[in-house]
């Protein structure tokens, strides 16, 4: 995590990656291939993995997606989720898990099953994201948001929206502080976040474009 | 100030309404090419007009495509093509534009990418975030395969062309080809020792050919109206248009396609506005986060790639940051040590530990628990770092923070003194901690 602000005090709820400090059982035996037989697997969850491994000239290409789907069904990699994968794709549960916590989309603690990044990378802070985040932290804590992961992120690749963020892959923008309360609002009664402001509507264009200056953003 | 200030030559058709269906795309004239490079041409005639062409990669390195397509070795191996689209380099956003109103065309690309380097099977490495792009272009895809474009023989050529969307989990190391490789083999995005280079060892130990999103997207207009063509635009080794993003504290962000050479300043102020208004430019990225940060003079050079790397800098990906005079430069340095911070991988120990006491040492500095000396020792930790890795994200961060010690040590000094000064205040007050005061002290619209 981008960790530490110094802007305005407040330091980042994730210093360091989740399960840093956590021992490892020593005493363990490693495991193995988890046996399919002995697994129990969605099928439609299965169908997917196996689908997705057909796509590839090597299976183990599929880990990244196919962690992603398991995870849209558990909500997290959790050891449940991670042994399903393993078990369909072949894999011992460990490669699985050395994946899985190197990539940030890839959930290793029960964070959240819905999502909420807000991008605090270089260009967005120029234009106060940080600001924006804590308002949204803030509002999520005085509304009792639950099962939400609201994050600091690094660059979403949206920087002509900033400040912007991404609310389970559906990016808004640009956000100000006070748009934190409808967000988290519309996140809790599980409405459309912000329609109209985001980048996957029809018709959507930046504030300014338009706005009679010479040049018009492509 | 005039609309000429764009060259719409990939962004043309840009705003024709569901471009992203396979027949509005093919009533613009979509798909000739490549059905022109499957049945009319050999694939070493696809690689002559792109060198021909002068197309440089438009992902950060600005190498030759033709060239790199032409190192791919002949022979009956499996041969592959990756496109890179993890655009996750700060203030880089044109892939998800032209990916998002345009996939054909990226799809038309890949096709006579794959050609040039007579790979049968393709991938696209597309971020995770951009969940709607993927979604997009999977689309895309699947239409071209039901068009028969795409498949075990594509336009009916004989010539086999697969191609499949894989999707990312977000990690900014996965830009760096090697990485991309990794991960698209379902590892962890570490880079690789080089040489071997991906075009002789590549994904699957095969031969690969990795272009940017926009460098493909150039190939199918290329092979359409031809190298002399595509000559016209630009000024010497930097042919073409590009697309430029401007973010940062400029009046209008956003994608400009532009014709290489014209100045920095054009792109700045006519096409982004420039600062807001009573606002001055302090500094600005010329090419992303990890190109070194160059001062308002060098906006009236050309933007090219060499007249950029003469500056000092790169022209990278065409992300323009601008940062204007009411951000402390010590707070741009921390937060753009910050992201290198957390995505280095941790394979190399000069970037792992650099990037991690870069950081701290800044910290240190905007708490004011520094001493000028410390300038020094951050800029040689910096000079510790670049060259000593197996890839270059380090660099990309020790390159920048380098440039703003060297453009703005009086400010970093001045800024230690004022931390310290605070900090020796808070002490003798007494009832806050010194690092709360000097953190408030500069609470408002500063990078974090």
């Amino acid at each position: 995590m981008s960790a530490h602000v110094t802007g305005n005090g407040r330091t980042d709820r994730r210093l360091k990656p989740l399960g840093w400090d956590e021992a490892v059982d020593l005493e363990k035996p490693p495991a193995s291939i988890p046996e399919i037989s002995e697994t129990e697997v969605p099928a439609e969850l299965r169908a997917r993995i196996e689908a997705l491994m057909a796509r590839y000239p090597d299976r183990r290409s599929a880990a990244l997606p196919a962690l992603d789907a398991a995870q849209r069904v558990h909500g997290w990699c959790s050891p449940e989720a991670i042994g399903q994968v393993a078990a369909v794709m072949r894999v011992t549960p460990a490669y699985l898990s050395s994946v899985a916590t190197f990539y940030d989309m890839l959930r290793t603690e029960p964070v959240g099953s819905r999502y909420v990044y807000v991008c605090t990378s270089v260009a967005c802070c120029l234009r106060d994201a940080r600001t924006v985040h804590d308002a949204i932290a803030d509002e999520a804590e005085r509304q009792g948001l639950e099962d939400c992961d609201i994050r600091e992120f690094e660059c979403l690749g949206a920087c002509d929206m900033a400040p912007m963020a991404s609310v389970d892959g559906r990016y808004v923008g640009p956000l100000e502080a006070a748009d934190a309360e409808e967000i988290v609002a519309a996140l809790k009664e599980n409405r459309e976040v912000l329609p109209g402001r985001s980048l996957s509507d029809r018709g959507y264009a930046l504030p300014w474009a338009g706005d009679g200056h010479e040049g018009e953003p492509a | 100030m005039s609309e000429t200030l764009q060259t719409k030559v990939l962004t043309a058709n840009l705003d024709v309404e569901n471009l992203h269906e396979i027949e509005v795309y093919e009533a613009q004239g979509g798909y000739r090419s490549a059905r022109k490079a499957a049945l009319e041409l050999a694939p070493e005639e696809v690689v002559e007009v792109l060198e021909a062409s002068g197309l440089r990669g438009r992902g950060g390195a600005g190498f030759s495509m033709g060239k790199k397509a032409s190192f791919i070795p002949k022979g009956t191996m499996d041969k592959y093509l990756c496109c890179n689209a993890d655009e996750s380099e700060p203030g880089t956003f044109k892939d998800r534009l032209l990916m998002q109103r345009n996939p054909h065309l990226l799809v038309e690309g890949c096709i006579i990418g794959a050609i040039a380097a007579g790979a049968n099977r393709a991938f696209i490495f597309i971020r995770g975030e951009y969940s709607l792009q993927a979604d997009i272009l999977d689309a895309a895809v699947e239409q071209a395969y039901a068009k028969g474009y795409l498949g075990k023989s594509a336009f009916g050529s004989g010539t086999q062309v697969e191609l499949v969307v894989h999707r990312g989990e977000g990690a900014y190391i996965c830009g760096e080809e090697s990485a991309l490789l990794d991960a698209l083999e379902g590892k962890r995005g570490n880079p690789r020792l080089k040489p071997p280079f991906p075009a002789n060892q590549g994904l699957y130990q095969g031969p690969t050919l990795i272009n940017n999103v926009e460098t493909l997207c150039n190939t199918p207009i290329i092979i359409e109206k031809g190298a002399d063509w595509y000559r016209q635009y630009g000024v010497g080794n930097s042919t073409g248009t590009k697309m430029v993003s401007v973010s940062g504290n400029v009046q209008r962000p956003g994608n400009y396609e532009i014709e290489l050479g014209i100045t920095a300043r054009e792109i700045v102020y006519g096409l982004a506005g420039g600062p807001l208004p009573g606002r001055e430019i302090k500094c600005w990225f010329p090419g992303g986060s990890s190109a070194p940060v160059l001062l308002p003079e060098a906006l009236d050079l050309p933007y090219t790639f060499e007249s950029m790397a003469e500056a000092g800098s790169m022209l990278g990906s065409g992300a323009i940051i601008v940062v204007d005079d009411s951000i402390p430069i010590v707070s741009v340095a921390l937060r753009l040590a910050g992201f290198y911070r957390h995505e280095s991988c941790g394979k190399c120990v000069p970037c792992r530990e650099g990037t991690n006491w870069t950081v701290k040492m800044l910290e240190r500095i905007d708490r004011g628990e520094a001493t000028p000396m410390d300038i020094e020792i951050v800029a040689g930790v910096q000079e510790n770092i670049i060259g000593n890795c197996l890839c270059v994200l380090g660099d990309s961060m020790a390159m920048p923070i380098g440039s703003m010690i060297k453009h703005f040590r009086p400010e970093f000094e001045a800024h230690i003194e004022a931390a310290r000064e605070r900090a020796d205040r808070a002490a003798a007050v007494g009832e806050f901690s010194a690092v709360e005061l000097a953190a408030s002290a500069h609470a408002g619209p500063g990078v974090g």
